[in-house]
């Protein structure tokens, strides 16, 4: 009696103990995976003066403003690097769903000659960096008079999404029982009307994990840009604040991190208000591969 | 369809004539029309993809003017140099700490998050994956500006605890390892994601019944959920060897190669050498260097994968 | 005009493997014909076929007389129901019973009351508007078939489509079933492997294995008189005990040295089997507890191993010589105790005799 209360005492313990352990991780965790972009936060509301000031917390904002927000939303250069970033991945975002989309359809429900090749080398693909790449589409994109043009870069960053969401969407499409298909073709549905009345509809959890890939993949696509890009009034985003703003004077910090955070507002929201989309997409991959 | 009925009629037929011929020719048709949805997906593999990198192959073959062939003179120019062995040497030593401390640090996460009750893993989980969801060219801003010379929040931070200022970014050594804190700051969420992924289906029935053969939580750990994790993790693992191995925009912003040249990986070298100094050949021979390393990792994700879906099935 | 008939058709896959080895089978209009038999016996791909799902590699198959080899599943005039109901998930229960008829283009207010009807029939007119998820298995079970009934289509094809559900829904919706055919009369195929809904639902069961058929029927024929072995073994539960015998001197020889003589009316039949190795085949169900002046009734000794009480019966599991696994029937009232020796009369007006070697009924 005594023994068995002691070893529920006892297992009562450790769990606590492990759940505090647990905690204490976690609370360590959120706090140095947050300090960068809190303090970017903190130093795009500090003025000038308050940033160039060596005494005191850096980690503390005495005066906020949002002279810097202003300032930057004012520039003409970061209102055009915004509306390139959106028509590149918009357009990226469009063609890539409408491949895969189709492709993996193809690759899911109709067997035909080389489909597994095809499969496989979806994810090979899916496996070369754009840093392999780069030199020479470089040359390739040169050639096509492309260069210094967003819509070079919405020629190559399909290379960055498709394999990846060909591959989910083959994952969401398989998971689709086969009667499904059955019941539809008996039904009297074409391919055409099994694709966009049951295979879309029903894998739509799919369609917007691969949707929000696509676009947090572009969005913040970095070594294109860089290589093919060198006039600002084409620059995306994130090279557009990472070589235009960071060349002006010493103090343009607060500028920087303002545009830095509104840059990255886009994938941040969507993330906050699709987070299990955005989850399942990225471990479909795995589990699902 | 009277045709038929009369074909039925009349003489017996043998079991191959005509049978499911209609059947077939749409099963032909079906191939087809499959073959031409899939065409667009192939021209982004060929054209994209494996042109360029049959094109690569090519450029590295070429003299520095571009107009003759060079053979492997490219080659040869960069294993006789120093700072491309740097290069090698540097990006080995990135993407083996990187990865190694982001499945760590990923795997103690996961357990964590997976430990504690239910309803509150959501929030955690949300909090954090933030780092992975920020363009890492742009947050690494953010580093970099904590990493200032002369106004580094972290060596304030550090001179709470009365430890002397780290020249973050001035010196080699230093350098590379504030590239892999970035690095590992970035990359840790998404191993904590895959790992609580697959922490969750294992069944935990599974646990029940080796709870009651007496197994303490390390033999748990040890002889179920490692075992049953042991193809995402490695899966998880070879992804990320390649992705770290083939970074980029940490090192560009960060350092950009410097100091003096002292802490490139390959893409940034590929890129200098490339793009900015304009030698297209040796910078396609730079990056093709990456290709044996990828082409080992690839071969065992790819063999993972396979084996992942064979259990499955 | 819409009867269903298969010429040798066959079913080969790639490698030679045959799935269904040439089967024949004429179905008349109205008619419920259930296919049955243990899994892979090739009942399902015969379903399929006739559903066009599924190639077939040799003979004709014709639905209201016309040959639909080459006609695509649309294009055949039938309606499935799947084992997992196959509903779309992401629409209503509405628009899954509306979609065939939809595609092919009907006027709404005929696809309202047609839908309307069909709910009408299988009582789901409430649900109409929700999504299969919010169904229970009962109930997604009967859209399944409101969206088959929806069509007015010349044939049914059922897939299992009870085997999903529970065993107390499972003989509900086994009602339901036979109910619905009685009111809408739509020639109807019904594959099973459950041999209780073969015989309460079907006007005429097939009974099929390794591709052949073994037997087509009524279910009482199939219970009285089998043909071969295996349909005396499937037909029935418990099944049939099959006990080594010879037949000598108009009596039955078992191994087991019991004498059962043969009744009168069944001797000449047996003539030409004396000396052969055969089967003594009866039903649990006619061998039971001892009962006097039952006309032809033999005795039989055996020593009970398990008894089962089921309440309305009680069944005893014995072994008699190399005859393992047999099942008497008893009264429930009649003492019976593992170990004790209990005197078992078997009914030889409903015995059988086969063939030891080919197995064919006698």
């Amino acid at each position: 009696m005594n023994l068995a209360a002691n070893i529920h005492g006892s297992l009562r313990a450790e769990r606590r103990w492990a759940l505090i352990i647990a905690y204490v991780s976690l609370c360590a965790a959120v706090v140095i995976f947050l300090l960068p972009p809190v303090y970017m936060l903190i130093t795009s509301l500090k003025t000038n003066a308050e940033m160039s000031n060596l005494q005191g917390n850096p980690w503390l904002v005495r005066s906020p403003t949002l002279e810097h927000y202003g300032t930057i939303l004012g520039n003409p250069l970061f209102l055009t690097f915004f509306w390139n970033s959106i028509k590149v991945t918009v357009l990226t975002v469009i063609v890539t769903m409408v491949i895969s989309v189709l492709a993996a359809f193809a690759l899911a429900r109709m067997r035909f000659w080389g489909s597994q090749a095809l499969a496989t080398g979806v994810f090979l693909t899916y496996l070369v960096p754009d840093t392999l790449l780069f030199i020479p589409l470089y040359q390739i994109v040169g050639g096509l008079g492309l260069l210094n043009s967003t819509w070079g870069l919405v020629l190559v960053y399909p290379t960055l999404t498709v394999p990846f969401c060909t591959w989910i969407m083959i994952g969401y499409f398989a998971s689709i029982p086969k009667e499904l298909d059955e019941a539809a073709l008996i039904d009297g549905a074409t391919w055409s009307q099994m694709l966009l009345k049951i295979f879309i509809p029903v894998a739509l959890p799919g369609i917007i994990a691969a949707t929000i890939f696509a676009f947090t993949v572009s969005w913040a696509a970095f070594v294109y840009p860089t290589a093919f890009i060198t006039t600002p009034d084409q620059m995306p985003l994130t090279i557009g604040v990472v070589s235009t703003l960071v060349r002006g004077d010493t103090f343009a910090w607060g500028q920087i991190m303002a545009g830095a955070l509104l840059a990255a507002l886009p994938p941040v929201v969507v993330y906050a208000f699709l987070m299990d989309y955005y989850i399942a997409g990225l471990t479909a991959g795995a589990t699902k591969g | 369809m009277p045709d038929s009925m009369t074909a039925a009629v009349s003489a017996p037929r043998g079991p191959e004539s005509g049978a499911g011929g209609g059947l077939r020719r749409l099963a032909r048709r079906r191939s087809t029309i499959a073959f031409l949805m899939t065409l667009p997906l192939i021209c982004v593999i060929v054209g994209l993809v494996a042109y360029p990198a049959a094109y690569a192959v090519y450029l590295s073959t070429l003299n520095r003017r571009m107009d003759g062939f060079a053979g492997l003179l490219q080659f040869e120019i960069l294993v006789d140099n120093e700072t491309f062995w740097l290069v090698v040497w540097q990006s080995c030593l990135f993407a083996i700490s990187a990865v190694l401390a982001k499945a760590l640090i990923g795997f103690w996460l996961a357990h964590m998050l997976h430990h504690i009750p239910t309803k509150g893993q959501r929030k955690w989980r949300g909090m954090l994956l933030i780092p992975w969801v920020i363009p890492p060219a742009l947050s690494t801003l953010g580093w970099w500006w904590m990493y200032d010379p002369t106004y580094s929040s972290l060596n304030w931070i550090l001179a709470i605890f009365a430890v002397p200022a780290v020249p973050w970014l001035g010196e080699p050594w230093w350098a590379r390892i504030s590239v892999i804190m970035v690095n590992v700051w970035y990359g840790a969420p998404f191993f904590m994601i895959m790992y609580l992924a697959a922490l969750k289906s294992v069944p935990e029935q599974l646990y029940e019944a080796a709870a009651i053969d007496g197994a303490t939580s390390w033999q748990r750990l040890r002889h179920i959920t490692l075992p049953m994790m042991q193809n995402i993790i490695s899966i998880t693992v070879l992804f990320s060897l390649i992705v770290t191995f083939a970074n980029y925009d940490i090192v560009r912003v960060l350092t950009n190669g410097g100091p003096r040249d002292l802490t490139h990986v390959f893409a940034t070298y590929a890129f200098q050498v490339g793009i900015l100094s304009g030698n297209i050949p040796r910078g396609a021979a730079v990056s093709l260097f990456m290709l044996p390393a990828l082409a080992v990792f690839a071969y065992f994700i790819l063999r993972g994968v396979n084996r992942r879906n064979r259990e499955m099935a | 005009m819409a009867q269903v008939t298969l010429r040798k058709i066959v079913k080969e896959y790639e490698g030679g493997v045959q799935a269904v080895k040439g089967i024949d089978l004429d179905i008349a209009d109205h008619e419920f014909v259930v296919l049955v038999g243990p899994s892979g016996c090739g009942k399902s791909t015969t379903l399929r076929m006739i559903a066009g799902l599924e190639e077939i590699s040799g003979g004709d198959i014709m639905i209201g007389g016309s040959v639909v080899n080459d006609v695509p599943p649309r294009d055949r005039d039938i309606a499935m129901v799947f084992q997992n109901y196959a509903l779309y998930p992401h629409m209503s229960v509405f628009d899954n019973m509306a979609f065939g008829l939809m595609l092919r283009k009907f006027p709404k207010d005929e696809i309202k009351r047609r839908v309307d009807n069909a709910a009408r029939i299988l009582d789901i007119v409430p649900l109409l508007e929700r999504k299969p998820k919010a169904l229970s298995g009962g109930q997604r079970q009967r859209v399944a078939m409101g969206r088959a009934i929806v069509r007015a289509p010349k044939v049914f094809l059922f897939d299992e489509p009870l085997s999903n559900l529970d065993a107390k829904l499972r003989v509900q919706m086994r009602t339901e079933i036979k109910k619905v055919h009685q009111t809408v009369r739509t020639t109807t195929i019904y594959v099973t492997h459950d041999q209780v809904e073969a015989m309460t639902l079907a006007d005429r069961v097939v009974v099929m294995n390794h591709g052949i058929i073994e037997q087509v029927g009524p279910p009482q024929e199939l219970y009285h008189n089998p043909a071969t072995r295996f349909v005396a073994g499937f037909i029935g539960s418990p099944a049939m005990n099959f006990l080594p015998a010879r037949v000598e001197n108009d009596r039955v020889h078992l191994h087991g040295d019991a004498w059962l003589p043969i009744p009168e009316a069944r001797r000449a039949r047996y003539a030409s089997a004396v000396g052969r190795d055969l089967l003594f085949g009866i039903r649990p169900e006619h061998l039971t507890d001892q009962r006097l002046g039952l006309p032809n009734r033999a005795d039989i000794l055996i020593t009970p191993e398990v008894i089962e009480p089921m309440g309305m019966e009680t069944l005893v599991h014995f072994h008699l010589g190399e005859a393992r696994d047999c099942c008497a029937r008893i009264e429930p009232t009649v003492h019976a105790a593992p170990g004790e020796p209990i005197l078992l009369t078997a009914d030889m007006n409903n015995m059988h005799l086969l063939d030891a070697a080919t197995g064919r009924v006698l």
